[in-house]
């Protein structure tokens, strides 16, 4: 029997701001314990909360960049339950009016592109941490997380299956970043998913009763427990069993997920709106300035990079992986002979990105800068390097040998694009190697290019190529 | 509306307030008169009436995005009834 897997993401991302939803504590990552949780975030009495306007403004531009409605005015609210990292024993929250609803993000699957819809997505604030580590039998609270920005973003069960599940969380992940509202450092849990997972028969219309996967904070993690899930659901419902609605763990050690809690004792938020906070409403300015400071989407830059800049849709998907790279490559671009936009969108997504890596280092961080870039397309269109060449200079601009210009003059990498230079070194060549002429006019054609290998070695890969083949092409039909 | 045992039981479980025997009775009658208050003011016709969600007809505040607040953990700390290492310790939490 075919089953249908149905999945919804629910997504809290930290917002990029310096200090808290609703209080002037730093959200600066690794400090020391309780020394970023003032007296609002601990909820000493009589503390009143007091909203962060580029937590706002972060939303606003996450609600242009989907498509979504912005609500002019939303309400903050309160989700009540107990737990020591909640020290208020509520989480300020948005419930009937989150500030952004609707919207869609578009999604690149091997069959196809897929609109994903979203529901909406709320502004709240972070819990602290417990540490479960044994502090003489007791648990350790640290309270710097707890206020921390968050902007909770849901779709609706449109995904199947955990394939799908991951790419929206890709494409979620990089639009995130690309407009700046959140650093999607995942490690420091910045980007967290709860997939909700249900099955159902191919062709039912009723969804399936679901369980919600709680802090997937890897796209792998995510993959392994909706599959695990999915399956687990399958099994019951085969045995003649129910899916009972209960909130699980993934355990990334056991390759499964197991319950937390179960329906019975679900928690019963008690939402209302907070008294403490009064109906947040957008002006005009600040959605003007959140449309305005919002870049050209990935979208839109990828299709640039593909008719104008004449890169395959290959090449312009690994320009758009980030923001940084794209405008580094237009950077770059710029100025460069046209005919060599293709290459360099090559060399920055192979020998740039692996030194990249390798170092450890955004593109903006780049030892080879842009211009750098672009005069090396400027040496091979006048002929002066290879595109054999070019990795090397590029790695010793990068090892800090100076700039294109430097490494050319100083390693004597000229190309070799004398006639008369390459004619004498293939007539050395040819003279050392009957074996392979002969083989050749034999009709092998194999020897052709280890004739053209000796050439090159002969002359430390500077010699032009397309002129020693014509060159030896001649001498071999003479 | 009035509320039976079994809720106010239901409630006082949700909000960790410990309503033992005798006492649960006279909180039932008082939350259910409560209530009868609510169902006074929900007989009222509201057609075309934006609900509020504030006592107060006024918008909310926005503070500029500035780390405004200075470290404050040894005082915090001193009225805490444990803490080691910088952390708050409170009964062990089992999930």
């Amino acid at each position: 029997m075919a089953w249908e897997i149905v999945v919804g993401i629910e997504t809290h991302a930290q917002l990029r701001t310096k200090s808290k939803m609703f209080s002037g504590a730093s959200t600066a990552f690794g400090a020391a314990p309780n020394t970023q949780a003032c007296a609002v975030d601990i909820a000493l009495p009589g503390v009143l909360p007091v909203v962060n306007a580029a937590a706002v403004a972060h939303a606003l531009r996450f609600g242009f960049a989907v498509g979504a409605a912005i609500n002019r005015r939303s309400v903050f609210a309160r989700k009540n339950y107990f737990y020591p990292d909640l020290p208020k024993g509520y989480q300020i929250s948005q419930y009937e009016m989150p500030i952004v609803a609707g919207g869609t993000l578009k999604i690149v699957l091997p069959e196809g592109e897929k609109t994903v819809r979203l529901t909406r997505a709320h502004l709240e604030e972070d819990a602290g941490k417990s540490l479960h580590e044994d502090f003489q039998g007791m648990t350790g609270i640290d309270l710097n997380r707890a206020g921390t920005p968050l902007l909770e973003i849901v779709t609706e069960p449109d995904l199947r299956g955990a394939k799908e599940a991951v790419a929206y969380a890709r494409t979620l992940h990089a639009l995130l970043r690309w407009i700046g509202v959140c650093d999607g450092n995942m490690q420091e849990g910045s980007f967290r998913c709860d997939a909700n997972v249900s099955v159902r028969k191919a062709g039912d219309d009723q969804l399936g009763t679901r369980c919600e996967i709680k802090n997937l904070n890897s796209f792998l993690f995510m993959e392994q427990a909706i599959e695990f899930e999915a399956r687990r659901q399958i099994e019951v419902l085969e045995g003649g069993g129910r899916i009972s609605q209960e909130t699980r763990l993934y355990d990334a050690d056991r390759g499964e997920t197991r319950s937390m809690r179960s329906k019975e004792d679900a928690h019963d938020y008690r939402y209302f709106p907070d008294p403490d906070l009064l109906p947040l409403v957008i002006s005009d300015e600040m959605l003007a300035q959140a449309r305005d400071s919002l870049p050209e989407l990935p979208d839109a830059r990828r299709g640039k990079l593909v008719a104008s800049y004449g890169l395959s849709h290959a090449q312009a998907d690994l320009l758009t992986a980030s923001i940084e790279t794209s405008n580094y490559a237009i950077a770059a671009f710029e100025g460069a002979p046209q005919a060599r936009w293709p290459d360099m969108a090559n060399w920055i997504s192979g020998p740039l990105s692996a030194k990249l890596n390798e170092s450890n280092l955004d593109i903006g961080a780049s030892r080879v800068a842009a211009a750098e870039l672009r005069r090396l397309a400027q040496k091979v269109e006048d002929g002066t390097l290879s595109g054999k060449m070019v990795k090397d200079v590029l790695d010793a601009v990068w090892a800090g040998e100076g700039g294109v210009d430097e490494v050319i003059g100083k390693r004597g990498l000229q190309q070799i694009s004398d006639a008369g230079a390459i004619g004498r070194i293939v007539d050395e060549v040819l003279a050392k190697n009957a074996k392979q002429v002969e083989d050749y006019r034999a009709g092998k054609d194999k020897a052709f290019n280890s004739l053209v290998g000796q050439v090159m070695k002969a002359t430390q890969g500077k010699a032009n190529p397309a002129q020693v083949n014509e060159i030896l092409k001649a001498r071999l039909t003479r | 509306m009035s509320l039976s045992l079994d809720q106010i039981h239901r409630i006082a479980q949700l909000a960790r307030i410990a309503v033992g025997g005798e006492d649960a009775e006279p909180v039932r009658e008082r939350l259910s008169r409560v209530l009868e208050l609510i169902d006074q003011l929900q007989a009222v016709d509201t057609t075309g009436i934006e609900p509020m969600s504030h006592a107060m007809d006024i918008v909310q505040p926005l503070r500029a995005d500035a780390v405004a607040d200075s470290e404050q953990r040894e005082r915090f700390q001193a009225v805490a009834p444990a803490v080691a290492g910088g952390l708050y310790l409170v009964p062990k939490v089992i999930e």
